[in-house]
């Protein structure tokens, strides 16, 4: 059975895993060694979205994540209000997250409105 | 060694291998211009990982550069594990080592082994009974500066890691080779290294090892994929050959045998360093025929 799949996966060519995995590692060691560009790229992303709706500075939690063959950036970004031009006022509701795709990286904005939400 | 910690963790959250500045290795560069014009050059020859052949790069395009008629001495900054000695037939020779100058119990002249096959070509060894942290990182600069004056060429040859070890190799030195093998975690380490070399070393690529049958099928990162990633000037790029092996139990690096094809691509990249415009060796494509490979197998019994 194990000489049936290393067949089967071998004929394809390991230097194809290898060159992705080596993708991978670099990606995430690159981001490993330039926390400084994850503020930057943080406060940008702040800096964006608050012209839209009024976010949680304080707990905005930007992570990265592994998965099967991309590196993904999740962003948690609790929303305060949303400041709508015609006057609605802020919706109540938890916004479905909005997916924005930069290069490779997918961000992933899962927005939470907390109770407070509505004080605007 | 608290300090040392501080210094790492510093100069990596500055680190972008675009903009990366050399921090930790910026005392380096406090010589003068002058003084650099005059003198030889001095190339570290390191990697990283290790086991990739950095000592077997280095014995050989010392021995290139030194049949070119250039003066080259071989620094092996591998404290510990003395190792160059070995590849180049001098073990038996070497009464002197690093240490015993840096510490100043004898004069360099003293310590200098001459080559045994090539004219022009001095070994340093590395002390064996010491360990990397007994070397002093100012001496280590004041000696391979004052090497400068009397050689074309001063090769270091760098211990694996990027420890003090490593830190002390690239002290002295104002370029860079960084050797290479296609394999992840060769390369991997090769980024980092090269991160934190910084653009001031110039840091030149070797791929060692390649195995042009196995890329050909796909079972091994090619030139393009490795070079793909790191992104450097190519020197060239050395097949993985039994006849590196046998060289090296001989104590005889294969750039001696200028007529096989490893021992021209030596002298390919020595030629490349020396600055002749010469192509970046590639080994022949494994086309492989059998009767190729009759002929391959039958000239190298016959040696």
């Amino acid at each position: 059975m194990i000489e049936f799949l290393r067949r089967l996966f071998g004929q394809t060519g390991s230097s194809a895993t290898a060159k992705e995995r080596l993708r991978l590692v670099l990606m995430t060691d690159h981001l490993e060694l330039a926390p400084e560009m994850i503020e930057t790229m943080k406060r940008d992303l702040i800096e964006v979205i608050s012209r839209h709706v009024e976010v949680d500075r304080e707990r905005i939690d930007v992570t990265f994540e592994r998965q099967d063959r991309t590196l993904a950036m999740l962003a948690n970004v609790p929303i305060l209000s949303v400041n709508r031009p015609n006057g609605n006022g802020a919706r109540k509701q938890t916004r479905p997250p909005v997916r924005r795709r930069r290069r490779r990286k997918k961000a992933q904005l899962g927005g939470s409105v907390p109770a407070r939400a509505g004080a605007t | 060694m608290q300090q040392l910690r501080n210094d790492l963790i510093r100069s990596e959250a500055s680190e972008l291998r675009e903009e990366a500045t050399g921090v930790i290795l910026s005392e380096a560069s406090e010589r003068s211009e002058e003084a650099k014009s005059k003198d030889g050059r001095a190339i570290v020859i390191t990697s990283g990982k290790g086991g990739v052949g950095k000592t077997t790069t280095t014995a050989n395009l010392g021995t290139a550069l030194a049949v070119r008629g250039a003066r080259v001495v071989l620094v092996d900054a591998d404290v510990g594990l003395r190792n160059l000695d070995i590849l180049l037939g001098l073990e038996s020779r070497v009464k002197h080592h690093l240490l015993d100058v840096l510490e100043e119990r004898v004069q360099v002249e003293d310590a200098l082994v001459p080559g045994k096959h090539t004219d022009g070509l001095f070994l340093l060894a590395a002390a064996q009974a010491r360990e990397k942290d007994d070397v002093e990182t100012l001496r280590m600069q004041a000696l391979i500066a004052s090497l400068r004056e009397r050689f074309d060429y001063v090769l270091i040859d760098s211990p694996a890691g990027i420890e003090l070890g490593f830190r002390n190799a690239v002290a002295g030195a104002d370029e860079a080779v960084v050797v290479c093998t296609p394999e992840v975690a060769a390369v991997r380490d090769v980024d980092r290294v090269v991160g934190l070399l910084g653009n001031r070393f110039r840091p030149q690529l070797i791929i060692n090892r390649l195995r042009p049958a196995l890329v050909r099928k796909g079972k091994m990162l090619s030139v393009e994929d490795v070079n793909g990633i790191l992104r450097l000037p190519l020197l060239g790029v050395i097949a993985d050959e039994p006849e590196i092996i046998i060289t090296t139990n001989r104590g005889e690096p294969l750039a001696l045998r200028m007529q096989t094809p490893t021992g021209a691509a030596y002298h390919a990249i020595a030629a490349r360093i020396a600055g002749d415009d010469v192509a970046a060796p590639m080994p022949a494509q494994a086309k492989a025929s059998l009767f190729e490979r009759l002929g391959a197998m039958l000239g190298g019994k016959r040696r």
